[in-house]
């Protein structure tokens, strides 16, 4: 077990150190930061102090070590836009990008879970055909014409929710989260319910090859037998076997829904990770673009590592498979 | 093929096969030919080109679901999905034929005919406006059917490409064994660990707009997919007989890669790759709508529902709202079709 997971940390370094590399030469070495940090009619002069100030004109791979001595001490440039550490800029985005994306889950789960598991029940029916075509068009909507279309419907036309922006927010353990105040929850319901359809489609089929898988097996037969009511089986035995899959996808999916929050965000103008991303881009922040893509490269790692030792311990045939290659 | 050859040779019209055999590869060259001309620019019979290109491309679909309709159709839905997406292709092809304005020819737009409703008619009312206009007058139909054509024809070119590189690296891989398939295959891991719009965002972010630049971030995005499958089918059958037996019969290995094992890797990708076109216009007009993507000259489906955004929340809604519905129709009739297609062509699904 040690061995798996000290192998399974080098590798999740070594991810890291590659991501480096490609992030500082990707961001870093395509375009001339200077244009954007000095007015077009500078003098010479003004260039070349400003070059040696932010160290452009030592040879890339100077510029490189820097890069990664710096980041080795959390330090990932300043803000050329904010004027601030473009760490703490990211962290005080970040609780908005992770409520959302955590409101997200819940909600394609409270909607795939249902649909895919009636689905499944009723798999030759209209209605079981019906659902899984309806799950092909939560794949086929744009996540930002979806949300587009909430805000015309919800916000526009009906007036129930707000259309953008982000509530009221309270002070939980030093974040500033708006999931518990009841106004605050009232901007969110929008962003997630947008950032959910995708992964409320996928809940859906995943429930439904489940739930017809469990549907035949001996247990449900017995259930039957014995004359337990369908709900009973589908609400108790099917449920409960259904469930380990689907928890396991989302946690995988939980980083690429921090990465579809960018255009959620910028749909919904909400203050999160996200839309920070997009401003940097359009400002030719680098400092900023590096720093959101090493942190989410980090959580990325976090996540796949996690899910993996968590598999170990719950599959014994993974860590021997790991340990005898 | 049977035993009982008969004396004369049977007329090429009484073997349906034999027709495919020839019409498939005559189809695949058309479009592929027609597509490069088209985008290489050349001027010389465009309507033509475009005929080929639709002609081409319905015989490959024949040829694709070649005694397999009964099974492909079962449904309305099948029926509905393929219809739409056929006349969506029509319309994409023949965008500058039948909208009713070039809506990025300046000397046909009027700033007076800005942001008008759907309905409305001209200034001098010479033409009716369907769908309405945007904020410098363009019809938003004809918007549609050119930002229709690039949308497609930037996820097709993208996907085709990214395929290609998928292919030679899978079976290369799948072949060489090793060392160079252990690097290979932990590139793929590497890339495939992060999400595509993420890594489609910083090839941009770092590109600029371009039609050509979203071309290559896209494929840059998608190939590891395809290798990946690829190495998985390519694996699967070098340990079958018959590359056992090509191999015993003393074949190079070049004849026994392109005559035997590569038509065997392709037939899963069709399926997956029609998918792939669907998942490949969301991405594109993600990032168009993001600022990241096409550039204003030559907008996107995404562009034009970014351009009207701003516009809805005073009730304007048809300027982002129409092309939306255009891009939902043709990412949900390609994804139906490839639905279909998976149940029709998947030999592991037929029971």
């Amino acid at each position: 077990m040690l061995v798996f997971l000290l192998r399974r940390l080098a590798q999740s370094v070594f991810v890291l150190i590659a991501m480096m590399i490609v992030v500082f030469f990707g961001v870093y070495m395509i375009g001339n930061p200077i244009d954007i940090l000095i007015s077009p009619d500078a003098t010479p002069a003004e260039i070349a102090e400003t070059m040696t100030r932010f160290g452009f004109d030592e040879p890339a791979y100077m510029q490189f070590l820097k890069f990664v001595g710096n980041a080795l001490q959390g330090d990932l440039g300043r803000s050329f836009v904010h004027g601030e550490s473009a760490v703490t800029l990211i962290l005080s985005y970040m609780p908005a990008t992770l409520e959302l994306a955590a409101l997200g889950l819940f909600f394609s789960v409270a909607i795939g879970v249902p649909l895919g598991v009636y689905a499944g029940y009723k798999a030759d029916r209209w209605q079981g055909r019906a659902i899984m075509t309806g799950s092909i068009f939560g794949f086929s909507l744009p996540n930002f014409w979806v949300g587009m279309l909430l805000i015309l419907i919800f916000a526009v036309e009906l007036r129930w929710l707000p259309s953008t922006g982000r509530g009221e927010t309270v002070e939980v353990l030093g974040m500033r989260l708006s999931i518990f105040s009841e106004n605050g929850l009232k901007y969110m319901i929008l962003p997630a319910l947008t950032l959910a359809l995708y992964k409320a489609s996928l809940v859906t089929r995943l429930a439904r090859a489940g739930t017809q898988e469990a549907l035949m097996q001996d247990y449900v037969k017995f259930a039957r037998a014995k004359g337990v009511s369908e709900t009973r089986i589908l609400l108790v035995h099917v449920l409960k076997n259904i469930m380990i899959p689907i928890i396991t996808v989302l946690g995988l999916e939980l980083g690429s829904m921090i990465a579809f929050a960018v255009v959620t965000e910028t749909v919904f103008a909400w203050p999160g990770m996200g839309k920070l991303l997009i401003d940097s881009i359009l400002t030719l922040d680098r400092p900023v673009i590096v720093a959101y893509l090493m942190m989410t490269v980090i959580i990325f790692i976090f996540i796949n590592f996690t899910v993996d030792v968590i598999y170990t311990l719950l599959d014994p045939r993974v860590r021997v498979k790991g340990e005898a290659s | 093929m049977s035993m009982t050859a008969p004396p004369a040779p049977a007329p090429i019209s009484n073997d349906p096969g034999r027709a495919w055999r020839i019409a498939r590869p005559l189809a695949g060259i058309a479009v592929f030919g027609s597509l490069a001309l088209l985008f290489g620019g050349v001027d010389v019979g465009v309507f033509a080109l475009r005929v080929v290109l639709l002609v081409g491309l319905v015989v490959l679909a024949a040829a694709l679901l070649q005694g397999k309709t009964r099974k492909f159709f079962s449904g309305p839905a099948a029926y509905m999905a393929t219809f739409s997406l056929f006349v969506l292709v029509v319309l994409a092809i023949f965008a500058t034929e039948i909208s009713p304005q070039n809506p990025y020819d300046l000397r046909q737009l009027s700033i007076m005919d800005g942001r008008l409703p759907p309905g409305s008619t001209t200034f001098d009312g010479s033409m009716t406006f369907h769908l309405g206009t945007d904020e410098q007058g363009r019809d938003i139909l004809s918007g549609i059917l050119y930002g229709l054509r690039i949308s497609l024809s930037v996820s097709i070119i993208a996907t085709l490409i990214a395929m290609l590189i998928g292919v030679v690296v899978g079976i290369y891989a799948a072949w060489a064994g090793g060392r160079i398939e252990a690097v290979l295959m932990r590139i793929v891991d590497f890339q495939l660990s992060f999400p595509s719009i993420l890594v489609a965002l910083m090839l941009m972010a770092a590109f600029g707009r371009g039609l050509d630049k979203i071309v290559i971030a896209l494929i840059i995005v998608q190939w590891a997919y395809y290798a990946r499958t690829v190495r998985g089918t390519a694996l699967s059958e070098t340990r079958k007989e018959y590359i056992d037996a090509a191999r015993g019969l003393g074949l190079p290995s070049w004849r026994i890669i392109f005559r035997h094992l590569l038509p065997n890797c392709v037939p899963p990708l069709i399926v997956i790759s029609t998918v792939q076109v669907a998942n490949t216009i969301v991405l594109e007009s993600s990032l168009s709508f993001l600022g990241v993507g096409v550039p204003i000259t030559q907008p996107s489906l995404g562009l034009l529902i970014a351009n009207g955004y701003g516009y809805m929340l005073s009730g304007q809604y048809w300027m982002s709202m129409y092309p939306g519905l255009a891009l939902l129709a043709i990412v949900a009739s390609i994804n139906l079709v490839g639905d279909r297609l998976r149940d029709t062509l998947n030999p592991r699904l037929t029971r």
